[in-house]
């Protein structure tokens, strides 16, 4: 907010490519990881720590999916079929091989980004909505096939129980050990797709979107860049899918629905499609707000109507489902460009405060 | 033999169903170009007034067929009106998220407004099933599949025949033009999302009336996707042959595969069949390929 730009000039390309372009932007961010790492977890409940989690790791799929479809222009109906591949790999690989969670965390990702390369692979030909319906076939395949092939899923319930991750021989069992380990997986997963926004493929991304026929011609060759925002992005939604199997201590096939896709796909267009940022912002919105919903309409349903238990939850239920589709259409209309332009609006109102222009 | 037959005959018959709501999809793309990802909850939201009617209010049956259908069309104009108006010409993500949410939005709606158990809908027919040789066929199987044709009929007569058809077709080919010729282009927008839920109405009725009336109704709207890209999404005679395949496509799968693999399959191979579709064909069998020019 007091990241004044009026008086810094960039002299360099090096200095314009920067991640932090302004002076401030510096210790705005070491603020930010100050308040992270040390005073959040010092001050929160465990039910704070647990919200937190669950934010942390939607952020990690978030950024993912905004990778493919907010910068590549790749609509993916199938982010949660790749977290699904992600949380189960790790889980028989570590059961049936029992290979330790530093490796099979990447080996996890690894195996959700050959899965979404495959997937990828129809873009050659399709766009559009040809293929955001081919991600959603995708989805029902994968989900339909772990749930039904009891190698990859264990029999009836198709959920596995895996253990959770130790470091030098402590198992991370609380919220707060959680915290961190998922923490440190997401600063290091949004500081990669920072950068990668930076060099040439993450630009490739960019051209491809705007127009793939006129980025063809300028020498990006497609097929490659395509299939490589697929595999990046299955490969982070591969290590969400994996960190909530360790956050749970279980990989359950429930977890990794269409509604999930669809909840991903909200939070990139609510937070803004093409920002890191915007993710983050969509994250926290859409895993907060079905829960301050739920506990806001049973308390006023409570209270006002009288209504109790099993009325109380039915209405209170489906309302919740009404007010975020019915949110979900109000931002499409309202705020195209989603939070992540409310707070660049912010950002530049601030920027020549208090004497504006005009 | 005949085992294989009935399996042929449930797939067709199915498969008529199938096209029916994927006839009321293609003719919002047509239209309007937007992906109605809400066909399903469509069919819910219609099976839902319907059932609501009869069961809770004791309704004859043709008040609340009426009811129904003015519920329908208030719903799809509401819909144009108020959101999908303002995205025209909006990236394609964005079109398909408005329709997301607005499924969501109903499928919350309706069990708010009748609750969230299931509710049956039925109809006057005859509970006896019809034989012919060693072949069954059920009433209900029947009344659907007429409901169906005559549905899709007079979509085809629309199209073919009417004023309206011809001013939806020159939409669909180019809405500039179509606009310069004196066509009210947003009208006739708002005109194809009302007879989207007039179509709505008819599967919600013989959906309802198979299935029982709850939220889990608006997964036939899944469905609604290998159908239209194995027809191509703007044909209506794509629909109902894409129909066809799926139904027969299903029900031999659930016939022959079933058994080796222990269930499922049905609800898995018309989406394998779509891909297949997808690579080879991907404009499907009827739909207008589409040549990009820089």
């Amino acid at each position: 907010m007091i990241n004044r730009e009026s008086g810094t000039f960039k002299r360099t390309y090096a200095q314009d490519m920067a991640l932090y372009r302004a002076p401030l932007a510096r210790y705005t961010m070491i603020a930010l990881a100050a308040l992270g790492f040390a005073v959040f977890p010092w001050w929160a409940s465990d039910y704070a720590l647990n919200l937190a989690n669950l934010i942390a790791i939607a952020c990690l799929g978030a950024i993912g999916l905004n990778l493919l479809t907010g910068y590549c222009g790749q609509i993916s109906i199938g982010h949660a079929a790749f977290m699904s591949v992600g949380a189960y790999s790790a889980a028989v690989l570590s059961l049936k091989f029992g290979v330790p969670w530093w490796l099979a965390m990447p080996a996890a990702g690894g195996v959700s980004a050959l899965v979404g390369i495959v997937i990828g692979i129809p873009s050659l030909r399709i766009k559009g909505l040809y293929l955001a319906i081919s991600t959603l076939a995708a989805q029902l395949i994968i989900e339909w096939t772990i749930n039904h092939v009891s190698w990859i899923s264990g029999g009836t319930q198709a959920s596995l129980y895996v253990g959770k991750p130790s470091l030098f021989g402590f198992a991370l069992k609380t919220n707060l050990q959680m915290y961190y380990f998922i923490l440190v997986v997401l600063v290091a997963g949004t500081v990669f797709a920072m950068n990668l926004l930076r060099t040439e493929l993450g630009r490739s991304f960019v051209a491809v979107r705007d127009r793939d026929i006129a980025a063809e011609i300028i020498g990006v060759d497609i097929f490659r860049t395509k299939l490589t925002a697929f595999a990046i992005s299955s490969f982070y939604a591969g290590i969400a899918g994996v960190l909530y199997t360790y956050y749970y201590g279980m990989a359950s096939y429930e977890a990794f629905t269409l509604n999930i896709s669809i909840e991903f796909l909200a939070m990139i267009i609510i937070g803004g499609l093409g920002s890191i940022l915007g993710s983050i912002f969509g994250a926290f919105f859409v895993t907060l707000l079905p829960i301050f919903l739920e506990r806001g309409l049973q308390m006023i349903g409570a209270g006002l109507f009288g209504l109790r238990d099993q009325n109380l939850v039915a209405t209170s239920s489906s309302l919740k489902v009404m007010i975020f589709g019915a949110l979900i259409m109000f931002f499409l209309v309202v705020e195209p460009d989603g939070l992540n332009k409310l707070w660049n609006n912010v950002k530049d109102y601030f920027k020549v405060w208090p004497f504006p222009y005009e | 033999m005949s085992y294989y037959v009935q399996l042929l005959l449930n797939g067709l018959f199915i498969g008529l169903l199938y096209a029916l709501i994927a006839v009321g999809f293609v003719m919002i793309y047509k239209a309007s170009d937007v992906i109605n990802f809400a066909q399903g909850e469509f069919v819910m939201f219609a099976a839902y007034v319907v059932a609501a009617c009869l069961q809770l209010y004791d309704w004859p049956l043709w008040a609340a067929i009426l009811v129904g259908l003015a519920a329908m069309v208030l719903l799809g104009l509401l819909i144009e009106l108020s959101v999908l108006r303002y995205l025209i010409g909006r990236p394609i993500v964005a079109m398909i998220m408005a329709t997301i949410g607005m499924a969501a939005f109903l499928r919350g709606f309706a069990p708010l407004l009748w609750g969230i158990e299931s509710k049956q809908l039925q109809l006057p027919l005859p509970e006896e099933p019809f034989f012919i040789g060693d072949l069954t066929l059920a009433p209900t199987q029947i009344f659907a599949a007429l409901l169906a044709l005559a549905c899709i009929v007079a979509v085809g007569w629309l199209f073919v025949r009417s004023r309206i058809g011809v001013a939806l077709r020159a939409i669909a080919d180019d809405q500039q033009v179509a606009m310069a010729m004196g066509i009210d282009v947003k009208r006739y927008f708002a005109l194809s999302w009302a007879l989207a839920g007039v179509i709505a109405l008819a599967g919600g009725i013989v959906w309802g009336n198979m299935l029982g009336v709850d939220i889990q109704l608006a997964l036939v709207g899944l469905k609604v996707f290998p159908v239209v890209i194995l027809g191509g999404l703007d044909s209506i005679q794509g629909a109902i042959l894409g129909g066809l395949i799926v139904g027969i496509t299903e029900s031999l799968a659930a016939g022959f595969v079933d058994p080796l693999v222990g269930g499922g399959t049905k609800d898995f191979t018309p989406y394998v069949l779509m891909i297949i579709v997808l690579m080879i064909k991907p404009f499907g069998l009827f739909g207008k390929e589409t040549i990009e020019r820089v």
